[in-house]
This record gives C-alpha cells, structure tokens and sequence, in this order.
C-alpha cells in the first residue's frame, strides 16, 4: 500500500521505538528566537546540559525587536531578553542573525529565505507558527521551551504518530482571491479546531499552481484550525525557488538531493485518517469579524446571527465576540469602519505580499482616517521591496515603511493598535488583545488590507479594476 | 517537577470555550526569561480593570472561586500560541488540573512537560461539573494512578491518559534524562545519515 509524504518523512526519522511509548524523532532543524527560548538554555546550564548539534540549530531575533529605531530600545526587559539569546548563542556556539545582522527577519520568513528549511526535514521552532516550513514538503510544528530544552539537549522529540488529513481544493480562483482568503475559509467552514492531532496535507489544482510564497500563507495558519503541521508536496516550485539559496549546496549536489526530494512524494493509492475536498469558485476574499479566525465571512456577506448557530455554546461564542469586537449581528461586512492597517508578520510579509499589496496601492491615498504601517518580513525582503521602489510606493500612498520583525501581529514591541480601534491585518490571528489591550482585529489579505486604507472600511477587491503594475 | 498521585482539592468552573493562550497569559508578560512569577498576570485582560483593579464580575476574582486547584472549562482549551508561558501562569496561580471536553495539542503537551494535568472527558460530563463548579464550597478527588474523578455526591469517572504520561507525571521524571539514555540510538541515527 503507498504512504503519504506524512509517514514517508516520519518513518525517515524515527531513532527509537518502544512499546507503550511515543516515537523518538530525529530533528533535522531547530529555530530559535528570544521569546521562548531563555528557560530552555538556563534548564541546559542547570544540568550541565549541552547543545547537542548548534550546526542543525539557527537563531533570529522578531518577537520583541523595535520596528522603527533599532538604536533606541527603550523597554529594559525586551532588551535583557534580545542580549541573553546573543549570550545563550555564543556560549553555546549557535548562529544568530542578531538585530543588526543582515540576514535578520521573522524566523518563519529567513528559514525557507536562507534555503535552511528544506523538504523532507522535520523542523521545529518554539513558535506554533513553525508550521510554514510544511509549505517546502516538510514536517514542521511549533513546540514549547520545555521540548526546546529537549532538542536543544538531545537533537530528538518523543512524538505520537499524528493522524493524517488530505484537504484537496480544486478549480480556480476567482481574480482577487488570494492564498489568505482559501485558507481562512477552510477555517470559516470546517471551524477552529478541526485538525487538532492531525498533520494536514494540501493538495489539488490550486495548491499545485500557487508560488511558494501562497504556499507558506496556507501552511502557517493550519495551527487555527488546530493542526500543528501542515504541508504540500515538493515540486518543481519548490525546487527552483530553493536553488542558489544561501544554506542550500549547489551543482551535482543539490540535483541529488531533488532526486531525493522527488521520492517523498505522496504516493496515488496513500491513504489519509480523513479526506476533506473543495472547490474553490466558492471562495471570495474573506474578512474576520470575531475572536478567532474561523469567525471569518466573505467580504460580500453580513455578520452572522444567533439563529445562524445551533449550540448555546456558539450562540455565547458570538455574542461575546460581537461584545468585544464592537459588532451587530447581521451587520454588512463592508460597513465595517478601520482605523488601522498591518502589512506584516509570518503569514504574509514576503516580497510577493508587499508587491500585491503596492499593485493596490500604487497611484492611491491611504485615507485620512486610517494609520497604516507595512513591516517587511525580513530585512532581505526589505532591500528587496526597496530595489523594486515598492517603498516609494507605500511611502507616497501615507504608509509607514518599517524594519523587520513580527510586530502588530502580537505587538509585543510598541505597534500597538488602540483599544476599540479596527485594524486590517494580514496577520493570523484575531485573539481578544492580540494587537493591544481592546484592540479589534480584522484578518484579511494583503490586497484586501490595502483597498481598505484606502477605503477606510472593507471593500471587494475584485470590485476594484484600478491594479497598477508595479514591476 | 514533583512526582502526582492524588489530589483532593477546590475544583471551580470556568464556562468558557475556545480559552487562548493570549488570554491566559498576554504577549505583554512573556518578555521574562525566568519560569516563575507568572502567575499575577494569568488572565490579565479579563481578570483586571483597565486601572489595574480587579475586575468583579470575572470568575476566578470571586470570593467563592479563591484558592481552587481544579479548573473546570469548555472545548479547546488552551488554543493558540506555543507559548510554555501559559502553563507556567496557570502552576504559578495554583492550578494543577484542567478538566475540559478537548484540549489545543502544543497546550496538552506543555501541560504534561509541568506537573499539571490536562484531563479530557466527554461534554455530557464537563456540562455536569460545570453545574457542580459554580456551587460553591464544591471539591474533586484526581487519582491519576486510578485514571479516577469522583467528588462526594457519589459522581465518579474514568478518564484516559497516554500511558507514557502517566508514568512520567507520577514520577515526576525528566525527560531529557530519559532520552539522553538513547543517546547511542541517537548517534547511531546520525552515523547512518552521514
């Protein structure tokens, strides 16, 4: 019987079996940032521990770095957090793309950027959105600082075999749906936590045709619907955006290792725990109204009603979102008033979702009552974007242009969005405060984050005919 | 992390679904780089006013919901981020169990790498100690070697645990001890790859 690439990959890295306990899995790449990393290496220190592999190990700084000026860093504790990786690094010996470095950026965009996360690795990060990776065919799942401590120490994880879950989406997009848009609507219509204990695999005629960039926004949003790992099979995409990458080897040896790569493949007759298959003619841009992202409707709908829901449990979920978000039931999505606007984080911040973006931008004003900010996912995707004028672009239009790093996605630096404020984010979550205390977030695209500064509230991008070339 | 058994204690109920990390510990707190400490911000947006005073009408600030280990929630508790964090609040405060009809996996898994155990049971189930959780003086008796829940109204359940967790969590063992014993295994695997 065929496997999937899921147990191909797993099977590949099992170091040790035993009755009655989980796999032990060998673990190909560990990222590490400031945030969730200090407990783990003072566990190390405690014990006498070592790092076992600091080669298979690579540090970045984002969580908690300024955006605006990287001179100044005026809150003390963040500071003592960003010095003690740098400490924990050199003690230890791992590499570090520190504040300065020009390879820094959010871990989730520099690892596939750098070419360190590669198919067929399992990869690891104390981040739950460590489940981008799955978009180069890998097995890759956010874990907390105690399994940090663990692959730090051991280079292995004791992990059970996840169930396996195929999500198939065939057809074509509709003009203006973006790789944002498909999966928040599989989180619309199959809920929050519908993959919990799964790894998904995406596949089908849009997954096939979609860059890596689209790749690596569908995979990093399975943690919403619970699944820790999520991935799409390596194919000549993936091979050609990883060749001549900084960490990749190059000539007979990278095209071995596509040989290799190619092998993992799923085979026809896999079979999965569960199959899940869509079209996706019925996906629209889609919008978030509530606390969590499968509180999402499609731009062109209204915000549901309680007698839309069955349960007492959802009808409370909804009155509670509504409460904190500001809502009305059956209120028209495109009614929704913004203040704010966020091009950035893990989920979309790549030089494709900057260029996107612009095409919206370009020649437009952002409106006067909206305060809208573009923070590029690494600082090589900031030179990028400024070789291509994309911002000059930003910058005409009254956004702000900012250094990297994660941000409004969770503002534990100083991008705070205001209490009662609405902001379009192309971010992954919706949490109550996620942005800042009270804030109100609006999970959308970048297209659609860019018509709404303009607009000042949320509009049909596919409305929209003025796209401007920006290349 | 201290070897557990069983526990009678304070079990309270906390009716609500979908209880993300934000909301157990928010990012503002996470800029520690101790284990310890957190558990003055546990819930820190619902628990306090925006003048840092206490907010009345939420659950664990009420006079009869003091001192509980037992917190007794709805569906998918502890979704979200990977953050070690919210596990470490939710000690620090005093909790050592969570009963809930489905738990976000990287929380389980934190849960169980601290000594506090996640325990899921069937929603009929959760809806009854819900009820009982909010009468007050109300306690729970967790036997973990027993896998057992029982309280003294004669209400008494079974409940499913990993058999890899249960025997770490009642020893209280380190992991990483553990797997640095496979530390041949582990270079054998790498020789091979090489």
């Amino acid at each position: 019987m065929g496997q999937s690439i899921i147990e191909k990959i797993w099977e590949q890295h099992i170091v040790h079996q035993e009755e009655g306990k989980p796999d032990l899995l060998y673990i190909d790449l560990h990222l590490v940032h400031e945030v969730t990393s200090p407990q783990a290496f003072s566990g190390l220190r405690m014990k006498g521990r070592t790092v076992r592999r600091p080669d298979k190990t690579f540090a970045t700084m984002d969580h908690n770095i300024p955006t605006d000026n990287r001179k100044v860093i005026n809150d003390k504790i963040a500071l003592n957090q960003m010095t003690t990786l740098e400490k924990n690094c050199e003690e230890f010996q791992i590499p570090l793309a520190g504040i300065d470095h020009p390879d820094q950026g959010i871990v989730h965009v520099i690892g596939p950027e750098l070419g360190l996360t590669q198919p067929g690795m399992t990869i690891v990060c104390g981040d739950s959105h460590t489940s981008t990776h799955g978009a180069f065919g890998s097995i890759a799942f956010g874990i907390g600082t105690s399994e940090v401590e663990h692959v730090l120490a051991t280079q292995t994880i004791w992990r059970q075999k996840p169930k396996t879950l195929k999500i198939e989406i065939n057809g074509k997009r509709q003009q203006g749906v973006s790789a944002k848009d498909v999966i928040l609507y599989v989180l619309s219509q199959y809920g929050f936590d519908f993959g919990t204990g799964h790894v998904i695999e995406y596949t089908g005629e849009v997954i096939d045709h979609m860059s890596m960039e689209e790749r690596m926004t569908i995979c990093n949003m399975s943690i919403e619907g619970g699944a820790r790992a999520g991935l799409v099979n390596p194919d000549e995409t993936t091979f050609s955006y990883l060749r001549g990458r900084k960490y990749v080897p190059t000539g007979e040896a990278f095209e071995q290792l596509v040989t290799k790569w190619q092998s993992l493949v799923s085979d026809e007759d896999a079979t999965y725990d569960r199959v899940i298959t869509m079209d996706a003619a019925n996906i629209a841009p889609m919008v978030s109204w509530g606390t969590n992202p499968a509180m999402t409707s499609k731009v062109t709908d209204s915000i549901p009603t309680s007698s839309d829901y069955e349960t007492a449990v959802e009808k409370k979920s909804l009155e509670s979102a509504l409460k904190y978000m500001g809502l009305e039931e059956g209120q028209k999505i495109e009614d929704i008033q913004i203040q704010h606007v966020f091009i950035g984080s893990c989920t979309n911040s790549r030089l494709e979702d900057l260029r996107e973006a612009a095409s919206v931008i370009k020649g437009n004003k952002v409106h006067p009552d909206v305060r809208a900010l573009v923070v590029p996912g690494s600082q090589t995707v900031k030179s990028l974007a400024e070789e291509e004028g994309l911002d000059e672009i930003f910058r005409e239009a009254g956004f702000e242009w900012r250094d990297s790093g994660c941000s409004m996605c969770l503002s534990m630096n100083n991008d705070i969005v205001p209490s009662g404020e609405h902001c379009a984010s192309t971010s992954n979550r919706n949490f109550e405060g996620r942005q800042g205390s009270g804030a109100r977030t609006h999970l959308v695209s970048p297209i659609m984050a860019a018509a709404a500064a303009i607009h000042g509230h949320f509009v049909d991008v596919r409305k929209m005919v003025e796209r401007q070339p920006v290349r | 992390m201290t070897g557990f058994k069983t526990l009678k204690e304070k079990a309270i109920a906390f009716d609500r679904a979908n209880v993300d990390t934000d909301q157990i510990i928010p990012k503002q707190f996470l800029k520690r780089i101790e284990k310890t400490g957190f558990g003055q911000y546990l819930f820190y947006e619902w628990r306090y006013m925006a003048d840092g005073s206490l907010n009345p009408t939420f659950e664990l600030n009420q006079d009869k919901n003091q001192h509980a280990s037992i917190l007794i929630a709805n569906e998918n508790f502890g979704c979200g981020s990977s953050r070690e964090h919210a596990p470490w609040a939710l000690l620090d405060y005093g909790f050592k169990v969570i009963l809930a009809p489905s738990f976000a996996d990287i929380f389980h898994q934190n849960c169980m790498k601290n000594g506090v155990l996640p325990i899921a049971l069937p929603k009929e189930q959760i809806v009854q100690l819900l009820e009982k959780g909010k009468q007050q003086p109300y306690q729970l008796e967790v036997n973990l070697e027993k896998q057992t829940i029982g309280d003294e109204t004669g209400f008494q359940v079974s409940f499913e645990i990993d058999a890899y967790w249960k025997t770490m969590l009642m020893n209280g063992w380190d992991e990483i001890e553990i797997t640095l014993q496979l530390a041949d295994h582990i270079t054998a695997y790498e020789q091979a790859l090489r």
